[in-house]
């Protein structure tokens, strides 16, 4: 589904992702662990386009390294961001009419029960009145909504009350029963326990990847060994 | 001459409709309404409650509008001013005396579909009256060209406990050169929002001078601006606001995205002659918001229309 070749990305002439190779098979939930500032969402952002890369992503078969954030959407990728945008006039309804191939509200009102909002938050404005907990539901409704091939989510879990989190991974199942691989920025032990494989980065490397029940413990006792 | 009279009406009311009027209410004798087309008025209708009178002056029309003391009209007051010709000027000036307790709300359409040269100058007065509560929409459009100078005035007096809002609004077309200015005068407990919420193209220069007195305590309002601007339009906002009465609340409220060569230039004035007053602002001026733009592009919107969907909802 998803191959990086050599990835490298540079930030104010520094690389703050280093060489990285990294398959993710379709269906596959895949971890991405490492401490702050370890280039996880770096990472995250060259995948999606955000920023420019060296080195290849190959997306079905097809090189997308050089397509511009909104092509590689269309492809089937897409990024639920860590802090989500706020839109001035911008209700949630329409934010997620956006993303959803079929404009019809039953599957709005859907999307935003399966993420644990109520209804009529729908017509709200995706603005200061919601809560930053809010906002990342709405995103990661958005995200469903968009039966994206790759879905990859920044940290849905953090800034979430501990109850939220087995209704984000049951949010992640269900986008993997319905084809979607995803790539999960997490820090939350709860959520590695769903991934099928994960990877520690650590100074924009990648340290060890592999079975996510092993890399977790790895993680758990070592979560930088670059740093020593 | 009816002939003539009857296609401008038809001709003014498709425009009407297709600006965002409802012309059913506009051909309604259950709502008060008044279309004028130049220095003509094409039709009106007063109701139990709303009664309006008009008369010619120079280049335009003089209306008196009012709303009887203790009426809540159920249904907005539609008014349609417009002009079909490519050149010309229209002046109107307009009374609007809501007497204690009474409520209306007005939705105005002000409509220059041919304009090449057209100026259009609206001097408003408006007396809202104790406990009373007028709320004015006003949206504009001005054909594609820009050759319109819309110079719209207004000076309003809110009687104790009564409320004034209104909103100026051009989204679509061109805007042209456009010099807003608007005075509210807040007795005690009185309340006022103004909004201004316009898309400026091409050469369009938009002035816009909005500003709340509030004299009485515990009196309230607010300035609030949106603005988008692209190509090589200008804008200049004065936003004011001063603190007299005791307990008074005031807040200035401007954000502007800015593209292309365009230039904006914001001043919330803030003034507090009373120390137990308070007004307090923001302005914010700035190209398309870069998290916002990246967002809607990872849903699949290509850059020109996220910037499009951002742009409309900061002026909605």
């Amino acid at each position: 589904m998803l191959e990086i070749r050599d990835l490298t990305v540079m930030r104010d002439g520094k690389p703050i992702v280093k060489n990285i190779n990294l398959t993710i098979g379709k269906r596959e939930v895949h971890i991405i662990l490492g401490i702050n500032g370890s280039g996880k969402t770096t990472l995250a952002h060259a995948i999606m386009g955000i920023y420019p890369s060296q080195g290849k992503i190959i997306f079905e078969g097809e090189d997308i390294t050089n397509l511009p954030i909104w092509e590689r959407a269309r492809r089937g990728i897409t990024l639920a961001f860590q802090e989500p945008a706020r839109f001035e006039g911008l209700t949630v309804k329409e934010y997620l009419m956006l993303s959803s191939p079929e404009k019809n509200m039953s599957v709005l009102k859907e999307a935003v029960k399966t993420v644990g909002l109520p209804y009529n938050i729908l017509f709200q404005e995706i603005g200061d009145n919601l809560s930053g907990g809010e906002r990342k539901r709405i995103e990661l409704a958005s995200v469903l909504l968009m039966k994206p091939k790759l879905a990859i989510l920044d940290e849905p879990d953090s800034g979430i009350d501990i109850l939220s989190f087995s209704l984000i991974s049951d949010v992640i199942l269900k986008m993997k029963e319905m084809g979607s691989s995803v790539i999960l920025i997490t820090h939350s032990e709860e959520m590695i326990n769903i991934g099928d494989k994960a990877t520690i980065i650590c100074g924009g490397k990648i340290v060890k990847s592999g079975d996510s029940k092993e890399i977790k413990k790895l993680f758990k006792y070592s979560p930088c060994p670059l740093k020593g | 001459m009816e002939e003539i009279i009857k296609k401008e009406y038809e001709t003014l009311v498709k425009y009407y409709e297709a600006s965002g009027g409802n012309s059913g209410a506009l051909l309604s004798t259950e709502y008060a309404s008044m279309i004028i087309n130049g220095d003509r008025v094409l039709a009106k209708n007063s109701t139990r409650g709303i009664k309006i009178i008009t008369r010619r002056i120079k280049d335009g029309v003089s209306a008196q509008i009012v709303i009887k003391r203790g009426y809540k009209s159920k249904n907005p007051v539609h008014l349609c001013f417009g002009m079909l010709p490519r050149e010309g000027r229209q002046v109107i000036r307009t009374k609007i005396i809501a007497e204690e307790s009474s409520e209306a709300k007005f939705i105005a359409h002000c409509i220059f579909p041919n304009a090449v040269k057209i100026e259009h100058v609206m001097d408003s007065r408006v007396f809202v009256g104790k406990n009373a509560k007028v709320e004015y929409e006003e949206t504009h459009y001005h054909g594609k060209t820009g050759g319109v100078r819309v110079l719209p005035k207004t000076r309003a007096i809110v009687a104790e406990g009564g409320e004034y809002n209104s909103s100026f609004v051009i989204k679509s077309g061109r805007a042209g050169f456009i010099n807003i200015d608007y005075e509210v005068k807040l007795d005690e407990r009185a309340k006022s929002m103004l909004v201004s919420k316009i898309y400026g193209k091409e050469d369009d220069e938009i002035i816009a001078k909005e500003s709340i007195i509030l004299n009485g305590p515990h009196s309230s309002g607010v300035v609030k601006t949106r603005m988008a601007l692209k190509n090589n339009a200008k804008s200049k906002v004065i936003g004011k606001t001063i603190g007299i009465g005791e307990y008074s609340r005031g807040h200035v409220d401007c954000t502007e995205i800015i593209m292309d060569n365009a230039k904006a230039e914001a001043s919330p004035v803030v003034m507090a002659v009373n120390p137990r007053a308070k007004v307090t602002h923001e302005a914010a001026i700035g190209s398309v918001d870069k998290k916002q733009l990246i967002t809607l592009m990872t849903r699949g919107l290509t850059e020109e229309q996220a910037i499009d969907i951002i742009v409309q909802g900061l002026l909605k």
